[in-house]
């Protein structure tokens, strides 16, 4: 076997890590005067020069609006933002664009249910079910939500090694029978995997909607809804190569159509009298005004691009990061891990979570910015769990995407030690 | 963010606070954190003449957080209200002998904030 024989052997089964890199231009500058190791993806992706020169081809070759024009230029921006809601419907498995809304990210897409769906369906009295290891995005409109409707939020606790869902709590929950069960596919803090399509199957039993938060998923590993069987999958499209400002909200087709537009304008409707109007057809209905189209052209080159690698390709690649940096970071006396380890990985995506004995995150963080290494400190967004469960005040967090390698959380390795330097810790 | 962030007078102060504790008696006190990153800080201070007699902070945080509240109150001990009414963020930067940006100002401002915080409750009570 000759060497391009074995390396083309090597790529069709491991990501070739240092051709994808070449795509993301901002892997080749520094940061701090060091070459940057991007590790905060869970936050927001890189985006490859595929989705940058699909952006800026719409505004230097065809930009108009959508929907609208009776001329060329108009008619390719509305077929190319309508092309890309057909990529994400493929790509989660949806059945057709009219169930795939556009909107900002996955906390208008969650808001957008709380609201509208919420608004015209919860009454006094009703349960809403979610977990403790939510995202502020999927507490936040329930709380609201639970309290102008007189409702009950309710919580699934974590299991004892504060990882996963305990399943007697997921049992004494759904008892209660709530209206609706909003979950995290992936934990932003943890990256454990819940087990979706088992609670959407139990919580149809009792008769509740499901809204699953893809945020940490859908960039990551093969999703598909009618597999998982919920009514809603929230996603952001800046967590998966795409543009900020484009994220989406699947609903299945009947129970979007039951449901009332949540703001009102142009693109909305279908046709408007003095005092009354008809609203469009799905998924438009909930699509007032006029788009972020150069959004959703970004978006659908990314699900290109996220297609030419292959789903599960990535996440097998995550996996095995993940591994070998709780390999690697469970051997550093005073680190702390959290979550599933080695031995749950298979329930784990590429987010480790960690702390320092003594030595506040945003110090660790600090460190890690004058390494080059963009790592994030805090809270994540995720305050009952980090302050409420875990009892502390941050947590610094390392997470990967199909561009990181071994050698990046080697650098982090290293960043750690000097930490413990600085802060003389042993 | 340079490295010197860290420099050796930071670390110092930070693993070996300098007016650290409670103050058995004090004429005012005033507590402030920052959620985002769990930093928090509580100033007491002992007034006499318009001066600050004496001073003492407790809390938890970061280094950028803790050192400046070390400095800051060995800064004050002795000072006029009026002077200390005064100090700002340029001489927090001044003390910790680095510039922490923006994303850290937060931190480096917490004990500053804390100090004013009791000063006002302080002149508040009085009259």
């Amino acid at each position: 076997m000759n060497l391009s024989q074995k390396s083309a052997k090597k790529s069709s089964a491991d990501l070739d890590v240092a051709g994808i890199k070449k795509d993301f231009p901002i892997l080749a500058t520094k940061m701090n005067g060091k070459p940057l190791v991007y590790l905060d993806s869970a936050a927001t992706s890189q985006k490859p020069i595929q989705v940058i020169s699909a952006i800026t081809k719409y505004y230097r070759e065809y930009n108009a609006n959508i929907h609208r024009g009776v001329y060329k230029i108009s008619e390719m921006a509305t077929e190319a933002y309508t092309d890309s809601k057909r990529k994400l419907a493929n790509f989660i498995g949806a059945n057709s664009i009219e169930e795939i809304v556009y909107v900002r990210n996955t906390t208008e897409a969650i808001n957008l249910v709380a609201l509208s769906w919420g608004d015209a369906n919860v009454q006094k009295g009703d349960h809403i079910l979610i977990s403790e290891m939510e995202h502020h995005s999927n507490i936040v409109p329930w709380q609201i939500l639970a309290k102008k409707k007189g409702a009950v939020l309710d919580y699934i606790k974590l299991d004892k090694d504060k990882a996963g869902l305990s399943e007697k709590s997921i049992a004494e929950q759904l008892e209660k029978r709530p209206a609706i069960v909003a979950i995290t596919h992936v934990s932003n803090v943890l990256g454990s995997i819940n087990d979706v399509k088992d609670l959407t199957k139990k919580a149809k039993k009792v008769g509740a909607l499901v809204l699953v938060d893809g945020a940490q998923s859908a960039p990551h590993m093969p999703v598909n809804v009618k597999d998982i069987g919920c009514d809603f999958f929230a996603l952001s499209g800046h967590k998966m190569l795409a543009p900020t400002g484009i994220g989406a909200l699947y609903g299945k087709k009947d129970v979007l159509n039951s449901m009332p537009p949540l703001f009102g304008g142009g693109d909305m409707i279908k046709s408007v009298e003095f005092y009354s109007y008809t609203p469009n057809d799905l998924p438009w209905k909930f699509e007032a005004g006029t788009s972020n189209i150069e959004g959703g052209i970004g978006l659908g080159a990314a699900i290109d691009y996220l297609n030419s690698v292959g789903m599960s390709k990535i996440r097998e690649h995550e996996k095995r990061l993940t591994l070998y940096g709780l390999e690697k970071l469970s051997k550093i006396k005073n680190v702390e891990l959290f979550g599933y380890q080695k031995k749950g990985i298979e329930k784990r995506g590429g987010v480790i979570s960690f702390s320092i004995k003594g030595i506040h995150p945003h110090d660790v963080a600090a460190v890690f910015d004058s390494y080059g290494i963009a790592i994030r400190a805090g809270h994540h967004c995720a305050m009952p769990l980090v302050k409420g469960i875990f009892k502390e005040g941050a947590l610094s967090r390392i997470s990967f995407y199909l561009y990181n390698e071994e050698k990046d959380v080697d650098a982090a390795v290293e960043a750690i030690y000097a930490v413990k330097k600085i802060f003389k810790v042993r | 963010m340079p490295l010197d962030i860290y420099a050796e007078e930071i670390i110092s102060h930070y693993e070996h606070p300098h007016n650290k504790g409670k103050l058995k008696e004090y004429d005012a006190e005033f507590h402030d954190d920052n959620p985002i990153c769990g930093d928090e800080i509580t100033m007491y201070l002992k007034i006499e003449n318009g001066k600050i007699k004496d001073v003492k902070f407790d809390g938890q945080g970061c280094a950028i957080s803790q050192a400046s509240a070390s400095m800051l109150t060995d800064l004050v001990k002795g000072m006029s209200l009026r002077d200390a009414r005064k100090l700002d963020y340029e001489k927090i930067k001044e003390l910790l002998g680095i510039d922490p940006g923006p994303a850290r100002m937060h931190c480096a401002t917490l004990s500053l904030k804390t100090l004013t915080g009791a000063i006002f409750v302080y002149e508040h009570k009085k009259n």
